[in-house]
């Protein structure tokens, strides 16, 4: 029989004193106690957020962060199998190409020396055509029997699994860093920037399979467009990985130009440009660019738009040889961009952006009408990823 | 042939939180059946403190044990299916399939059903996004 001591020291049978402690503890309280315990509750609670009310927001914002990089680790693997499979699919090979596609996910690109910027944009630009060589290169590597086409295919579609690999260590590193140091402005800086950059990690996945599978992208708008109006003529090639194609619109000559497809390639539109307007001695009455462009929230995916100036992405090289080109002759320069977000410019392309290709061409051809007078030469450049499109 | 990847969920979550949320989750139930006695011996305003403790504790541990397992459930990598459109330039006809891998604009394909003699040629391949986008007044 258990037992236990009283407080006089007696022992005390337990059968005994349990009806006693069952009253003692579940005796319903009154109001007053009531009332007593939930002042107690809401000066604890009102200490404990006083002195770690930050630190509270802090772990809320870590595991929230923390959920965040657990896609991030999920989707950047997907991208790394995806490459893996393609490659195995594409390339035929024998061997495990695994190693040195993760060899590739951890390339870098160191940018010039810009103390002295003076020539910075062709040093930038030899960095970019050595990165370019290195990389198809690898690519040939990892599949040795791939032609042109598919070559380019497997450079975009390991150039994504990279942005996913990079862009998973960056917010880990701040991660650790944030959690490691217990510093709630690094960790909220970061779960500040989270939507943004989850959107464009899941973008880039929704990438890799079009890449994977050479289909038609949202940047591809411009190089549609141009395909569109070169389609039919006979097409040449210029500097660098572009095609340029001569076609009568509305009484002038335009000269079209597009990156070569239909593998993913954005060409050198910079140089393809210079080398057009250089043939024709600068006689040329107006440059219009097609780009996509990212649109605001609330603008409608396809909403065409038209303005001055060159209208194109990337590190710049191309913008800045195109302005030079151009000011040289001073040749007025327009642009019309199809609007999309960074989501669409990357993913396949939606129906909404292939449909609004022929008003893109309307507007082509009415800013020609306006602006150039009959017998004109004009430069159409359509800039963006080709893949997906021929010509 | 719109297909997507799910994660797989984690079950990861620390022995403390768990534990914590159980003793909660304990205590919650334990002031629930005080409640329920306090209102049948008559204490009603006692009966209604205690069922409003109970209920919000219960409530807050279990939405963070669901919440605890809920890390990685839904991410969704989308495979959206993607459309062809092949037309014939003499004719007119127009056909819509589903992507084949090697599909490109312009590229050549068999011969127009309709004419024989014209070679079709895929005039776009997109996707379609049926979900509609939330509507803002402005």
């Amino acid at each position: 029989m258990p037992t236990v001591l009283g407080e006089d020291g007696e022992i005390l049978n337990t059968l005994a004193v349990l009806p006693a402690l069952e009253n003692e503890l579940f005796q319903l309280p009154t109001g007053d106690t009531i009332s007593q315990i939930l002042s107690m509750l809401f000066y604890v609670v009102f200490i404990v957020f006083l002195f770690y009310g930050q630190r509270i927001q802090m772990y809320v914002m870590i595991r929230e962060v923390e959920g965040s990089l657990y896609k991030l680790k999920y989707i950047r693997d997907e991208g790394r199998k995806t490459a893996i499979e393609t490659i195995k699919e594409i390339g035929k090979t024998q061997t495990d190409p695994s190693a040195r596609v993760d060899r590739y996910l951890e390339y870098f690109t160191i940018s010039p020396q810009s103390m002295d910027p003076a020539g910075i944009v062709y040093k930038l630009d030899h960095i970019l055509d050595v990165r370019d060589t290195r990389l198809k290169d690898e690519v040939k590597l990892m599949a040795p029997a791939v032609d042109e086409v598919q070559t380019n295919n497997l450079e975009n579609t390991l150039e994504a699994a990279m942005a996913l690999n990079y862009i998973y260590k960056v917010v880990r590193h701040y991660y650790i860093q944030g959690k490691k140091t217990l510093s709630l402005y690094t960790i909220m800086q970061l779960q500040m920037i989270l939507p943004l950059v989850m959107k464009e990690a899941e973008a880039y996945a929704n990438a890799l399979k079009a890449f994977a599978y050479g289909q038609p992208i949202g940047d591809g708008a411009g190089p549609l467009l141009a395909a569109k109006l070169m389609h039919g003529y006979e097409v040449r090639k210029v500097p660098k990985d572009c095609v340029v194609a001569t076609v009568p619109i509305e009484g002038r000559t335009a000269l079209v130009i597009k990156a070569e497809g239909p593998g993913g390639n954005v060409g050198k539109p910079g140089d393809a440009v210079k080398a057009v307007i250089d043939e024709n001695n600068g006689q040329i009455a107006s440059v219009i660019m097609i780009d996509a462009g990212l649109k605001l929230e609330g603008e409608g995916v396809g909403e065409v738009a038209e303005g001055i100036g060159a209208a194109i992405g990337g590190p710049g090289v191309d913008q800045f040889k195109i302005e030079e080109s151009i000011s040289q002759y001073h040749i007025p320069i327009n642009a019309v961009i199809v609007k999309e977000d960074i989501g669409d410019a990357v993913s396949p392309m939606r129906k909404e952006i292939s449909d609004a290709i022929d008003k893109a061409i309307e507007r082509v051809k009415s800013v020609i009408l306006e602006r150039t007078k009959e017998g004109d030469k004009v430069i159409i450049v359509g800039v963006g990823n080709t893949i997906g499109i021929g010509q | 042939m719109s297909k997507t990847a799910s994660a797989p969920g984690t079950a990861k979550i620390s022995t403390f939180v768990l534990l914590t949320v159980l003793i909660v989750l304990a205590l919650s139930i334990v002031a629930l059946g005080m409640a329920a006695n306090a209102f049948l011996t008559g204490q009603e305003i006692v009966a209604g403190y205690l069922a409003v403790i109970g209920a919000i504790a219960m409530t807050l541990s279990v939405y963070v044990l669901i919440q605890s397992r809920r890390h990685v459930a839904n991410i969704k990598i989308a495979n959206p299916a993607m459309m062809t459109t092949i037309e014939c330039r003499k004719c007119g006809f127009k056909n819509v399939r589903e992507f084949q891998r090697g599909d490109y604009v312009f590229k050549e394909l068999e011969s127009c059903q309709k004419c024989l003699d014209t070679k079709m040629m895929i005039t776009a391949i997109y996707k379609e996004i049926k979900e509609k986008e939330k509507q803002y007044p402005f």
